[in-house]
């Protein structure tokens, strides 16, 4: 925990030279359009891993566009993290056709293998653990991507290799 | 200009004369090898597979003989996935792994026979079955919209057009005017496939007559419902057919600038329909001028950025504007102000990628499929507990038991069917005596449940209803904008009081409690998402009464899913010892050893059925308990006692 707010300080005193070069890049990519203000974020969401308040502040800034709002949508979508995540991203689907086909066990199977509540980050943040409300693969389900990479009714040995696999 | 490219057709001829081009360039006895990438095959490795087919070609020099080799995107069969279909004859391979490509190559592309072995056998009869169209779970589809999925590589607007795309938008501009497109579709009654069925060509009057300003057309790919993925599969399979139907669809309302709105969930249907957009403008089908005819037409892309409510129209806008995507009071219509307050006319994938058959061939062949208020086809999303899941087309008033029992296959494992649950998070579940309904629009809406975008989620008797109800309540909950108290507070409420249920906390009045908070939420809510958000408490409640009573009065869950009320036991009788529950077990809660009789410790199990699913058949010797008292565990040591069969 304590590195993760280290990081959400750092970036809050300066946003990092990485972080503004790619503001000031995906902005101008947009040609400064506030109409595009989801899209751009969700660029940065995909480039950064996730939004720092920095990031927010330049990107009002360079759009003209109160912060207040830019805040308001970064906090209303899900795409969005507000903290640093993990170097995987585990996506638990909970859709309907995976969570009669056994998700919300899939769920706690992978909870306490890795020792953590969907919705944390390991302290090693080598681990984000999200549930996803329908990945649209339902004849796999129950379903987990993993950094993208989708695992139909994986088995916890499966389970197993796969989290070992991921460093 | 750039746009003054060497590509642009300005003339239907020019069209026309494209098509013949690239046909005059296939040889249509020559092999096609198709292999399926839509998500579901990718996932099952289906782009290895793609390119060891490219590389196995060379290897064994047969390249010269395969026209091509061609990555599509999804059949529908995605339960049967990575799936290969090679043409003309139309061989269907299932379940094909990397190592299965050189036999492939040589025995079937090179050879010309039918390997057995890869081929779809009918779990019922045991028949193998080569060519795809003969497999039951096709045969009875009418694959209209989706059926060219099949022959399309999605990022080739060539294949699209090879099969006659854009003859219907050529059609549209050039040899009609956009008062008779648009009567062609009202003439059709194209119902909106995306929840409500708003006829289609309705709402396009409405915003052609709004104002003389500038109008909107969107695509809403926003596909939220979970357990839905019908408009994904169109999207990333053949997104030209969405764009030409909304080209039609903006000349006949009189708007030149368009939107397609796609779930960032979908990266590859974004994709896919940036690349069509790009070959589409190359080839002036986007653009200024389309074909000649003086309509320009323009679109841009935007990705949602993960929220259901976003799907609803007014929240889809605001988000297509840069705002956060939550719903409006819907006083005046979209239709009339949308979109920066101007007309927009809004539909799903689903709707406009029907419009260029509409057009092609007319409304009276559309009317003369399906029922009398629900014309043409449906796709549905078949998933759950059903043998063949996948996605499946078929005409409006299709019962369910047809979709389920003859396409679907029916139940896996022998367990007996339990509901259908349609409609997504607005939607319903309908028990067995209505396994006989058509399915249509009002047929559906007549049962308390809908059509909504074409989820059909069996659930069989493992499927506990109340859980089920608490499932799409508090799939809302999460959702819910949160705007207005009917749904927030209402949903939250629900959610508790059926999450209590579920723990074997229930108590007298609860069912009562649900019944009036579902009523005030179904009155008093902003938008349509918390006015149908209890529809599925409410079938549950009414065909399923029963086990909600079940729950409260003898904390006992009838179908032994909810972890509160259900313990797992291995009976000592029947257990062998063979250690695979103990080996799978995530918590290491079973213990024992060879020949020494397993047992759970309850404190460490986690419930997560593991151990059940895993033990043998043959055995049994896992039991789940609900509403009984668990029997004490073995004394140490106890040694197997069940008899081994001669």
């Amino acid at each position: 925990m304590r590195t993760m707010k280290a990081a959400v300080s750092r970036a809050q005193t300066k946003g990092s030279t990485r972080a503004s070069r790619a503001v000031k890049k995906t902005v101008g990519r947009y040609n400064a359009d506030p109409d595009m203000l989801i899209q751009i974020l969700l660029d940065l969401q995909t480039t950064l891993g996730w939004l720092s308040p920095g990031v927010l502040a330049d990107v009002s800034e360079q759009l003209g566009v109160p912060v207040s709002r830019v805040y308001h949508i970064a906090s209303f979508y899900k795409a969005f993290s507000l903290v640093p995540r993990g170097r995987h991203i585990i996506k638990v689907c909970m859709g309907t056709a995976c969570q009669v086909r056994g998700a919300p066990q899939l769920v706690n199977v992978i909870a306490s293998m890795l020792n953590m509540k969907p919705g944390e980050t390991s302290e090693d943040r080598r681990f984000t653990l999200e549930t996803v409300n329908c990945l649209g693969c339902c004849a796999m389900g129950p379903v987990i991507a993993v950094d993208g990479v989708y695992h139909s009714k994986p088995t916890t040995e499966d389970l197993r290799s796969i989290f070992k696999g991921a460093r | 200009m750039t746009d003054m490219n060497d590509n642009r057709l300005s003339s239907a001829k020019q069209l026309e004369t494209l098509r013949k081009t690239i046909l005059s360039k296939r040889d249509a006895e020559k092999p096609i090898i198709t292999v399926c990438t839509g998500t579901a095959c990718q996932a099952y490795g289906s782009l290895e597979i793609y390119r060891r087919f490219v590389e196995e070609l060379e290897r064994q020099g047969v390249e010269g003989s395969v026209l091509e080799t061609k990555s599509t995107g999804c059949h529908g069969f995605c339960e049967q996935g990575p799936v290969v279909v090679i043409f003309p004859r139309e061989i269907c391979y299932v379940r094909v792994q990397l190592d299965d490509v050189p036999e492939i190559v040589s025995t079937t592309v090179a050879g010309g026979d039918v390997i057995e072995r890869l081929v779809y056998r009918d779990p019922n009869t045991q028949e193998a079955i080569p060519k795809e169209s003969d497999i039951p779970f096709y045969k009875r589809q009418m694959r209209l919209v989706f059926g060219n999925n099949r022959y399309i590589d999605p990022r080739e607007i060539d294949d699209y057009i090879a099969l006659g795309g854009y003859a219907a938008l050529s059609k549209a501009l050039l040899r009609m005017t956009p008062g008779e497109v648009l009567e062609e579709i009202k003439e059709s009654n194209l119902r909106g496939r995306g929840g409500g069925g708003f006829p289609a060509g309705l709402k396009w009057e409405t915003t052609r007559d709004a104002s003389t300003g500038s109008k909107y057309v969107i695509v809403n790919c926003d596909e939220g419902d979970p357990g839905a993925y019908m408009d994904r599969s169109i999207m990333e399979g053949n997104p030209h057919a969405v764009l030409e139907g909304l080209v039609i669809g903006a000349y006949a309302i009189g708007s030149h600038d368009g939107f397609v709105y796609v779930r960032q969930e979908y990266p590859i249907a974004y994709e896919n329909t940036m690349n069509a957009i790009d070959q589409a403008r190359d080839y002036g089908l986007l653009g200024s001028d389309i074909l000649g005819s003086g309509f320009d037409f323009e679109v841009v892309v935007h990705r949602g950025a993960g929220a259901f409510v976003s799907g609803e129209s007014t929240a889809l806008m605001s988000a297509i504007e840069g705002k956060v995507g939550e719903p409006r009071m819907k006083y005046i219509r979209t239709a009339v102000s949308g979109v920066k307050g101007m007309p927009t006319c809004l539909n799903n994938v689903e709707t406009w990628a029907n419009v260029p058959l509409i057009i092609e061939r007319g409304a009276g062949w559309f009317k003369s499929i399906g029922t009398e208020g629900s014309k043409g086809t449906k796709i549905f999303s078949l998933v759950g507990k059903v043998n063949n899941t996948g996605l499946v087309e078929v005409p409006m008033g299709m019962t369910l038991r047809q979709l389920i029992y003859d396409i679907g296959g029916g139940i896996p494992q022998g367990k007996k069917f339990k509901a259908v649950q349609t409609g997504g998070p607005s939607g319903g579940v309908l028990p067995e005596q209505y396994l006989d309904t058509p399915i249509d629009f009002d047929e559906l809406t007549g049962l308390g449940s809908m059509m909504g975008s074409g989820g059909m989620v069996v659930m069989d008797e493992d499927t506990c209803m109340v859980d089920t109800a608490r499932y799409f309540v508090s799939f809302c909950c999460d959702e819910s904008c949160g705007q207005c108290i009917p749904c927030r507070e209402g949903l939250r409420t629900l959610r508790d009081i059926l999450t209590d249920i579920c723990e074997g906390k229930g108590k007298g009045g609860d069912i009562e409690a649900i019944e009036d908070i579902a009523e005030v939420m179904e009155d008093a809510s902003l938008c349509a998402l918390g006015g149908t958000a209890a529809n599925p408490v409410l079938t549950t409640l009414k065909y399923f009464r029963d086990e909600y009573e079940a729950h409260i009065k003898e904390n006992r869950c009838p179908a032994e899913a909810c972890k509160a009320l259900t313990s797992y036991y291995v009976d000592p009788a029947k257990c062998s010892a063979c250690m695979i529950c103990l080996r799978a077990c995530p918590t290491e809660a079973i213990h024992g050893e060879k020949g020494i009789v397993h047992w759970i410790d309850q404190e460490k199990c986690i419930k997560c059925n593991t151990c059940y699913e895993v033990c043998p058949t043959r055995f049994s010797a896992v039991r789940r308990l609900s509403g009984e008292p668990l029997p004490p565990p073995p004394a140490p040591g106890t040694k197997v006692t069940r008899e081994k069969k001669r």
